[in-house]
């Protein structure tokens, strides 16, 4: 019986892998209807990825970001939430650690960079958590809410970066690009490999995936968290306050996205500009998924990730294959996981009790979604 | 400096402009309504309109009929359809999530073929302008209301159309049994998954229109997500219009509105901060959504998987 539950789990994990590659065999149907040659396409993109150093950097570079907000995705999987505003939150988290670090630029870099990370974070967690409060508090669909929010976010960043938060050097020069002025070298993070754009938020990441980890399933919150998220109804009646949970885990949620934009800003950008949050709202989800909506798979995941979109870019310019080929596959890649999970669902099912693992609500359908919040109930406490 | 805005001719252009510019969030959200009163949620309407504003350019820019360029559109909108409906009701996936697959792949799937198949940015000649006799030289009215391309009183006339499908006939009566309640739906003899397949299927078709609406009827040109997120403002109007055909008819307006005055007060280089005034419609849908969310009966089963039991 081991042996089964084993193989189980085993096929868990591997179906993920089994939906990446049939989403490449799929890009390969689609490179040879365009009249390209797959191969080429493929080992461009590969060896753009992963060929030498530079590539490397590059991918390790794109992975920090999608790690952070596949983290914040992890997070409102788990409390039964769906978070599409990483967009919207990795904007706000870097306008407002822009704001705050050439703003204060004055104060010592030691003080200075954990204030500008944190103002980061806090802008994420208040985009976040606007949702996260209507949801509990009146019941209104997430998914809309944050979507909303990631089109406020926009509008709000092109209103600053081409009035309040115009780089005054660009003003003075006559020239009109949307961008912000730079942030004092002093806090720039550390780079890990000299002359590359890899840097030390890294490290931060991986960090924060352990914390994240330990937060889920080593605390109370955690434990409640995931109540919350498997089953709503049995939470409440546990007597655990049902939307005081479902508003935090939106707004981790959108903290975590939130540093992913200051990180990006204090990592490699060192000011903010248009265009910044590059789609990791949507790939952080992609990761997410594929690493089983468990923080430590997410850091293979970002990474895969992070190696597809280098990969794409590199694939462009060499063999001249557009790089909009790695949304697609995210796209399948997404399509098949989640697709796969009916397999997981139906197993789980066979055997409820001796399996013991705790699928995430992927496993569950969308029933909860409702449910979280009744209107009387929910005032009734 | 606001004199100008409120002249008859402006305000009479910002109207024209407004019911011109309604027509892809009409169409998309008529479609995702389909969709929803069968209980299926589609995220990925975006991804669907992409694909349709590609098709439809690309039939057109290879000198065909504008015509056939819609009706490329509409195929490829049902083969959309049919890949979410598969993936959501056949699979049981997660509704949510497998539409931002969906959006992904057709973001994805528009920009390969557009830089593989066209490459750079390109104009066609559109749907023209189809002043509607008499009724066009009324004055104001007749500009505002009779002076459009046939795409636009088409998404118009979609409006009583999917009122009288989705109320008084047998299909609408299915899809609105299947949104509430599959189980007894099923119990009836109704195929609750047919039913959501059909809806899928008329969901993605008119999604593409929406988009061909824009890449040979609006703006006559094709660029990489050129519909800029407005495929997610469709499936939040249908909310927003608490899922009756006139609510999203509302809430369409609404949002063109908004599109339209910044049209207009960028063309006469009026100093207001628009990025400002662009905002309001998401604004006023959170507000919207928040004072409703409790009061209004959405269909019972949306964006549940059925799955019959034992």
């Amino acid at each position: 019986m081991n042996t089964r539950l084993y193989l189980a789990k085993l096929i868990d994990v591997l179906l993920p892998v089994l939906a990446m590659l049939i989403a490449l065999v799929v890009g390969v149907l689609l490179l040879l209807l365009l009249g390209t040659d797959p191969f080429e396409a493929y080992s461009a993109l590969i060896r753009g990825a992963l060929g030498n150093v530079s590539g490397i950097t590059q991918t390790l570079t794109k992975a920090t970001p999608l790690l952070l907000v596949g983290l914040g995705i992890c997070i409102a999987f788990r409390g039964g939430v769906i978070n599409i505003g990483g967009e919207g939150q990795i904007v706000v988290g870097a306008l407002a650690a822009t704001a705050f670090g050439v703003g204060f630029s004055s104060l010592p870099a030691l003080i200075l960079l954990p204030m500008t990370l944190v103002s980061g974070a806090v802008a994420g967690l208040i985009w976040g958590g606007i949702p996260g409060l209507l949801k509990a508090r009146l019941g209104v669909n997430e998914i809309l809410t944050t979507v909303m929010m990631n089109q406020i976010a926009l509008r709000l960043m092109n209103f600053l970066l081409r009035g309040p938060m115009l780089d005054p050097e660009h003003v003075a020069a006559g020239t009109s690009i949307p961008q912000s002025a730079a942030l004092p070298e002093s806090i720039w993070l550390p780079r890990l490999v000299p002359r590359t754009l890899f840097h030390s938020g890294a490290i931060l990441a991986v960090l924060l995936a352990l914390a994240v980890y330990f937060l889920l399933w080593r605390t109370t919150i955690g434990y409640r968290i995931r109540a919350v998220g498997l089953n709503p109804n049995a939470s409440k009646y546990a007597g655990i306050p049902v939307s005081k949970y479902v508003t935090l885990s939106l707004a981790l949620s959108g903290m975590l996205c939130g540093l992913a934009g200051a990180v990006e800003v204090l990592g490699v950008h060192h000011r903010m500009l248009e265009g910044l949050s590059g789609g990791y709202g949507f790939s952080g989800i992609v990761a997410a998924l594929f690493g089983k909506l468990h923080p430590l798979g997410a850091i293979p995941a970002s990474a895969l990730f992070g190696a597809l979109l280098v990969g794409a870019d590199k694939m462009q310019r060499a063999v001249q294959v557009p790089s909009a080929l790695a949304i697609a596959l995210q796209g399948l890649v997404v399509l098949f996981v989640v697709s796969s999970d009916l397999y997981v669902r139906r197993r789980s099912r066979r055997r409820v009790g001796d399996d013991g693992s705790d699928e995430p609500l992927v496993a569950e359908g969308e029933t909860r979604e409702e449910s979280v919040v009744e209107p009387e109930e929910s005032k009734e406490e | 400096m606001f004199d100008e805005l409120f002249t008859i001719t402006t305000l009479i252009g910002i109207l024209h402009s407004c019911v011109r510019l309604a027509t892809p969030y009409l169409l998309a959200s008529l479609g995702e309504t389909f969709g929803q009163r069968s209980g299926v949620l589609n995220l990925g309407v975006d991804g669907i309109m992409l694909m349709g504003a590609f098709f439809a350019f690309y039939v057109v820019f290879e000198g065909h009929n504008l015509w056939v360029g819609v009706l490329a559109a509409i195929a490829v909108g049902i083969l959309m359809g049919l890949l979410k409906a598969f993936v959501s009701v056949t699979m049981q996936s997660l509704q949510g999530i497998s539409g931002i697959g969906l959006y992904l792949f057709g973001l994805g799937l528009s920009s390969l073929l557009f830089k593989t198949l066209i490459g750079s940015v390109e104009g066609v000649s559109g749907f023209r302008q189809l002043p509607i006799p008499l009724l066009a030289d009324i004055p104001g009215i007749g500009h505002i209301l009779f002076n459009h391309n046939i795409l636009v009183y088409l998404a118009y006339l979609m409006v009583p159309v999917s009122w009288f499908v989705i109320n008084r006939t047998t299909l609408g009566l299915k899809i609105r049994a299947v949104g509430h309640n599959p189980e007894a739906a099923d119990t009836l003899g109704v195929s609750v998954n047919g039913v959501r397949y059909t809806t899928m299927m008329i969901g993605g078709a008119l999604a593409a229109v929406a988009g061909a609406s824009l890449s040979i009827g609006l703006q006559n040109v094709f660029q990489e997500n050129m519909t800029n997120g407005l495929g997610f403002i469709a499936v939040a109007l249908v909310y927003f219009g608490s899922w009756r055909t006139a609510g999203v008819l509302g809430g369409s307006l609404l949002f063109s509105l908004v599109n339209a005055l910044q049209l207009w007060v960028q063309a006469l280089a009026i100093p207001v901060p628009s990025e400002i005034a662009v905002m309001m419609p998401y604004i006023m849908t959170i507000v919207v959504l928040a004072f409703t969310a409790r009061q209004i009966q959405k269909p019972a089963a949306l964006a549940r998987s059925y799955e019959r039991g034992e």
